[in-house]
């Protein structure tokens, strides 16, 4: 007999795994989208630090001269991407799977012990459920950020029909500077994400496929002293 | 989280059950978006792209309303260096007024003509707001013409505004596009021949040219030959070449 933990709903890994091709076009296209005026950039005290983007990055990814191609995919995959969005936070939310989602009071002090674990600066094992602090918080945020792109999004889109929104933006132009700082913030989350994954290894990546994970049971250790009541008897 | 206790042998047919079902709905999903990337063209995309533009433009049409305005700005806020962003039939450089006229084809095949100085006879309308390009930049501009739904009512085209569509093109037929009536009947759409209190450049369009901040720069036509009616789609140039044939705000 083998113990496994259920661990990732059926509804979740299709979200997550539909989630991943679609942000990945939305992003795609919204770089097709961005290169016909790509005017930012990273400066401090007038020195430019950071260009987004080097011409060799555009011509390494086909970018130029794609506009048209990059607003049709990005105004069609939109809809996947916002009802598959819907959809999982309704899921999470009656589902109750927000419980292990949503950060409590201790994952902010939390979350720095799981970032200083994982730094490998303290060695003292952050509590972990679900998700860890760091997680919690990261899961949640990636939720918030989500939203904040359909809004800045349909700002840029009709910031006329919907000037309420634009308003909430700033405006117009800074809609889309939002836009562009929480797709740079997705595409930071994925770099982590993915070390984060590789570093948990393989049982951890499987769960995100099959829904659970085997758990290795411990033999019991000959000593009086250690319980061994969690244990199957 | 649950936990539970099941065979090895049960543990390794979900787990080879599971992984062959990720891969399978992963090739279906690459198969799909091969599909899409190989399918005929329709204005310069993919036939489901194109469907996609259709669909949100019928949805966001709908919801459009004409008493919503565009916000406005002091003239003092108004740029000096007006960007210039295309000059498609605008080759020849020589415009002449004397002999330039605005045609407007009515229902009945009528052609009816106007010179810079008639559409100067109705009253001015002049708006600051920021004009937007499809490329993403904006600049806050200031026009100055006529209310488009003023000359439609001044010269009694009122039969014609009730089709679905009004089409316009250069004098020589290089630059088109294709406008929905209720958006060209917002009240801050303009034939406009003004630019920052002056007569409009060349390159802005002189004499005549659209203003409807409505929609983005690309509908905006400069140098207006002919105004036409029609319940069709009239053909629009960047629609042709994979762009938003809506492209509104």
């Amino acid at each position: 007999m083998q113990k496994i933990v259920k661990k990732h709903p059926l509804a979740i890994r299709w979200f997550h795994w539909i989630n991943f091709p679609v942000l990945g076009v939305m992003v795609w296209s919204g770089l097709l989208i961005y290169w016909a005026n790509d005017v930012y950039a990273v400066k401090i005290g007038g020195q430019q630090i950071i260009k987004f983007f080097p011409k060799s990055f555009y011509q390494a990814l086909h970018v130029p001269f794609r506009l048209a191609e990059g607003m049709a995919y990005h105004f069609v995959f939109m809809w996947l991407f916002f009802i598959n969005g819907l959809l999982y936070v309704l899921y999470t939310a009656f589902s109750g799977q927000w419980r292990y989602l949503l950060p409590t009071k201790k994952s902010f002090k939390e979350a720095w012990l799981v970032v200083l674990h994982d730094l490998h600066i303290s060695k003292k094992v952050p509590p972990q459920t679900k998700y860890n602090a760091a997680q919690r918080i990261a899961y949640s945020a990636i939720v918030v950020m989500g939203l904040g792109s359909l809004i800045s999004g349909l700002a840029i889109y009709k910031p006329v029909q919907f000037s309420l929104l634009a308003r909430l933006c700033g405006g117009y132009e800074s809609a889309r500077v939002i836009h562009f700082i929480l797709t740079i913030g997705y595409c930071l989350f994925f770099l982590v994400h993915i070390i984060q994954v590789i570093l948990a290894g393989w049982r951890n990546f499987q769960s995100m496929i099959t829904g659970f994970e085997v758990i290795p049971v411990k033999k019991p250790i000959p000593d009086e002293n250690v319980s061994t009541s969690n244990l199957p008897q | 989280m649950k936990e539970k206790f099941i065979s090895e042998r049960q543990v390794k047919y979900k787990t080879i059950f599971a992984f062959l079902f990720f891969i399978l709905a992963f090739a279906a999903g690459i198969y799909l978006w091969k599909l899409v990337r190989k399918e005929p063209q329709a204005g310069g995309v993919p036939t489901t792209l194109r469907k996609g533009l259709m669909y949100d433009e019928k949805l966001f049409s709908s919801t459009f309303n004409k008493d919503k305005l565009v916000k406005t700005y002091p003239k003092s806020e108004a740029v000096k260096k007006v960007r210039v962003n295309g000059n498609l039939g605008l080759k020849n450089p020589n415009i002449d007024t004397a002999t330039w006229r605005l045609q407007v084809v009515k229902n009945n095949g009528d052609t009816m003509f106007f010179s810079l100085n008639d559409i100067k006879k109705l009253p001015k309308t002049e708006i600051v707001y920021d004009f937007k390009c499809i490329e993403g930049w904006s600049q806050k501009t200031w026009w100055g013409g006529v209310r488009f739904s003023d000359f439609i009512n001044h010269y009694h085209l009122n039969n014609e505004a009730k089709l679905n569509y009004v089409g316009m093109n250069t004098p020589d037929k290089e630059y088109y596009v294709g406008i929905d009536m209720p958006s060209i009947l917002q009240p801050q759409t303009l034939l406009c021949y003004e630019m920052n209190g002056k007569p409009l450049p060349v390159n802005q369009g002189y004499p005549l040219r659209l203003i409807i901040p409505v929609k983005y720069g690309i509908k905006h036509l400069k140098r207006i030959g002919t105004i036409y009616f029609s319940n069709e789609r009239p053909p629009d140039y960047w629609a042709e070449r994979g762009y938003d044939y809506y492209s509104g705000h």
